[in-house]
């Protein structure tokens, strides 16, 4: 039954980007749901996962520096870690500073990523990108129903993984102390350089979570190019995550299922609708219809489908 | 029988819905006198005035300017409505000069007189008419004070409301910001003064309200309330504090 | 090192300060980084291109270029009309959006805001237009040598030349009417502003208006320069909040000096290290003043 294993495949594709996305939802979690940090260059945190991740796992090849072949793990725990130490530098620049002037740099942090990644070719390949990123499960390559199942599987399991982590570090004295900082800014300010502390923490674990994202989409996919982490990725993540409820880590992976499936949605709409010669015009519109849903979210319902579900608690505990 | 300017009937006003500061207060300015409100700390006597001049939020109540009805009128049209309002702090524009403070409030009234007013303020605040260039950051607390005076005038208010305007002031200036209040009333203007300095306050005022937790307590001429024990007793009771003397407050 | 740059990183700060200009009113008056102030730039710059082309339909002769430059007065009539459109944009958008989430209190909600609606207007010149770039003239200027070594086209002197009375006007707006000194208060002490009896809705239109009109008339200027395309705006973001930040948060001269050491900055490096690492160059003075001076040139808060 080769139409059912196909469905399977491609379910299995849609999922896992899903997944990919739900990842990255939860880094952004951290830093705007739980400490109120606002983060507008999340394409390029995740990119710097997904190019750290590729140099360190591609096999060795003369169009780039890096292709270390190493396994598949170490180039996400690497992605981890590069991604996080960016976060950390830019948290470290602004986070003393009001809270537009980490907008601002990490929507720079995207650009100039972008401008790397697009110029840099001896380290990124420039615009060709880097190809031939080794993918788990490859022996299975030839039967797409299997790969695609068992990728899914593993990325769900990272997805689990995080989130009870997550959940876990919301509920810890680390996680109120975060609550507290974002809900009192007066109390942050009596807390004094600790608070920052705590802030960058939060900032850098986050960004550390996107390039996870980064390098398993890089691995899933096993192709990587700049026009993968534009604007439009920052944008996605954050509809997802305030459609989703920001604040509650459930509500970002729902907000990623949802936007994601929105977003295919137009995007098999439109692609009926107008000829393929105004198929990238019509592209266009997605992202409309995503600004539209952002704005509309913010205005009607700020707390997004599944809001936090603390707040009460946090104020009668006082 | 003297004319009501100024009248609030059980105002009920507070910052944050389902918490009143204000529960119920009544107080009323006639024409041509100074109408003092005092109190302990915490009575909601600054709250009083805030909400009048239409800065919080008012539950329920009444504010009568003359025969209109203000109550729901905003904030920035009281003063076309002849209520002028000086607030405690920061009631100044530091980053702009004197002549652009008073240029301002002047503008407000679109008018050419306005600009014949700031002169004859000028007149009237000899101090400030030296100073005119001087960023009003760069002035000393009177003068401060005496500008957020003479800003709020510029309209030629029917009722001017002061909130602390003795604030940080060291005595010799509070009398002289004092004085000034004085010959402010002789041009016919009415006041509505808030003060912390009960001493100082009733020495000028005509009439004085005591407000005790949001309401008011106790009513009177200001000469006889100046030796009334009950308004002491009144007053110690509320605040647990001895009558703040006539001494700058830090 | 040839000294050209010189010019070529003027022309380029004129633009960016016009945009810098409604960046930094915005964010003193209304406490907020507008990330959608980009993309007044770009619908400035197509708004002029849809009117100077019904101009054109209705007098052909307004196309032909104006003595030595490569536009006639249809385009300068067209950037006019532009202006005021632009402006009536960003008031929608604020009337729209932003103020909702002003009343609700949360100032960061509103940059998020910013940064969607930016998206979606974006996308929307891009379905309207399509990406391939749009231009005023194809004509080609000559450019002639002004002193020796630095060469400039009659249009870019003409732009330099708008630029410089767009922000003395803006500059006497702010120092000699009331409307300037009503948004300097504002900017200072909102509260005491409605004590004064200024409307505070009503400054908040003209700052938007004001802000549109200059981001039009810098997007005029980057059509007639490089070309219109959807992402103009969007590109120019980055050296707007730059310039802004680098002249200190509120401080309109501030904002032109900013964009000028961005502009000049920019141009130095394409020639000296490559076209393509230009958009690097105002991330870096961004990251430079952040750690160095964070309240800018001649800001006071941060």
């Amino acid at each position: 039954m080769p139409d059912l294993l196909g469905l399977v495949a491609y379910g299995s594709f849609f999922l896992a980007i899903i997944g990919i996305n739900a990842i990255g939802c939860l880094g952004l979690n951290l830093q705007w749901g739980q400490t109120g940090l606002f983060n507008v260059g999340i394409a390029g945190f995740i990119a710097i996962g997904a190019y750290t991740s590729a140099l360190l796992t591609t096999p060795a090849t003369t169009d780039h520096i890096g292709g270390l072949h190493l396994p598949i793990l170490i180039g996400w725990l690497g992605a981890m870690i590069t991604s996080g130490l960016a976060s950390f530098l830019v948290g470290a620049a602004t986070l003393r500073l009001r809270s537009d002037y980490l907008a601002i740099t990490t929507f720079g942090v995207a650009v100039t990523v972008h401008l790397v990644t697009l110029n840099a070719q001896s380290l990124t390949g420039g615009s060709f990108g880097i190809a031939f990123i080794p993918r788990p499960f490859e022996t299975y390559a030839s039967q797409p129903a299997v790969f695609g199942l068992a990728n899914l599987a593993l990325i769900v399991a990272v997805v689990v993984v995080l989130y009870v982590g997550l959940e876990r570090l919301v509920r810890s004295p680390w996680g109120r102390v975060l609550r507290a900082i974002r809900e009192e800014e007066r109390a942050a300010a009596s807390l004094g350089k600790s608070a920052t502390r705590y802030r960058l923490q939060a900032f850098a674990l986050g960004g550390a979570i996107m390039g996870l994202s980064g390098a398993i989409h890089a691995s899933f996919i096993g192709f990587i190019a700049p026009d993968n982490y534009l604007s439009s990725v920052t944008f996605q993540i954050w509809t997802m995550l305030i459609v989703g409820g920001s604040g509650n880590n459930l509500g970002a992976i729902l907000g990623a299922a949802l936007i994601w499936t929105t977003w295919s949605a137009t995007g098999f709409f439109t692609g009926m609708v107008f000829p393929p010669e105004q198929q990238a015009r019509a592209a266009a519109l997605q992202i409309v219809a995503i600004g539209l849903i952002l704005s509309g979210t913010i205005v009607i319902r700020p707390r997004g489908l599944l809001g936090e579900r603390t707040t009460v608690s946090r104020h009668l505990n006082g | 029988m003297k004319t009501t300017v100024l009248r609030v009937e059980n105002l009920v006003a507070g910052y944050e819905p389902g918490l009143p500061i204000l529960n119920g207060a009544s107080i009323h300015v006639n024409a041509g006198e100074i109408a003092t409100v005092l109190g302990p700390n915490g009575a909601g006597k600054s709250t009083l005035i805030k909400a009048i001049a239409g800065l919080v939020p008012k539950v329920s109540g009444q504010v009568c300017l003359g025969d209109r009805d203000i109550t729901d009128v905003p904030a920035h049209r009281m003063i076309g409505n002849g209520l002028a309002f000086v607030p405690q702090t920061e009631n100044v524009f530091a980053t702009m000069t004197v002549d652009d403070n008073l240029r301002l409030a002047a503008g407000v009234m679109r008018s050419k007189s306005a600009l014949v007013r700031v002169d004859e303020l000028y007149g009237f605040f000899p101090d400030l008419a030296r100073q005119r260039r001087l960023l009003a950051g760069r002035l000393s607390g009177g003068q401060r004070q005496m500008l957020a005076v003479a800003r709020a005038l510029i309209v030629s208010p029917t009722v001017l409301m002061l909130d602390e305007p003795s604030a940080g002031l060291s005595p010799k200036l509070v009398e002289i910001v004092f004085q000034k209040l004085l010959e402010i009333r002789a041009t016919g203007i009415s006041i509505l003064l808030v003060e912390q300095n009960v001493r100082a306050a009733l020495g000028i005022a005509d009439r004085a309200t005591i407000m005790v937790e949001g309401r008011n307590a106790h009513e009177g001429a200001a000469a006889t309330l100046a030796d009334d024990p009950i308004v002491a007793s009144l007053y110690l009771g509320a605040s647990k504090a001895r009558l703040p003397a006539t001494e700058a407050r830090p | 090192m040839n000294p050209q740059f010189i010019a070529d990183g003027l022309v380029a700060g004129a633009m960016i300060g016009l945009g810098a200009i409604g960046v930094t009113l915005t964010y003193s008056i209304l406490r907020f980084s507008n990330f959608a102030h980009g993309e007044f730039i770009s619908w400035g710059a197509y708004a002029t291109l849809l009117t100077a082309g019904l101009i054109g339909y209705l007098a052909p002769s307004s196309n032909e270029g104006y003595g030595p430059f490569s536009v006639g007065w249809g385009v300068l009539v067209a950037g006019l009309i532009a202006m005021v459109l632009t402006g009536l944009l960003a008031v929608l958008l604020d009337r729209l959006l932003f103020r909702r989430l002003r009343r609700k209190g949360a100032s960061i909600t509103v940059v998020m805001a910013s940064f969607g609606a930016s998206m979606a207007l974006r996308a929307l010149l891009e379905f309207l237009f399509t990406s391939s770039p749009r231009y005023f003239s194809r004509d080609l200027q000559i450019a002639v040598p002004v002193v020796p070594g630095i060469r400039v086209t009659p249009d870019q002197m003409a732009l330099l030349g708008m630029t410089v009375t767009l922000a003395l006007a803006v500059h006497l707006i702010l120092t000699q009417t009331h409307m300037g000194r009503s948004m300097r208060a504002v900017s200072e002490n909102p509260a005491l502003a409605r004590v004064l009896g200024i409307d505070i809705d009503h400054v908040i239109h003209i700052t938007w208006l004001l802000g549109g009109a200059l981001a039009c008339a810098s997007g005029v200027m980057l059509g007639l320069v490089v070309q219109i395309r959807p992402y103009m705006g969007f590109d120019m973001l980055l050296p707007l909040f730059a310039s802004a930040i680098l002249g200190g948060i509120g401080s309109v001269p501030g904002a032109i000096i900013g964009a000028l050491v961005v502009g000049v900055s920019e141009a130095a490096t394409v020639q000296l290290i490559g076209a393509e690492w230009r958009a690097a160059v105002a991330f870096l003075l961004l990251i430079a003043v952040l750690l160095i001076r964070p309240s800018g040139l001649f800001g006071k808060r941060v």
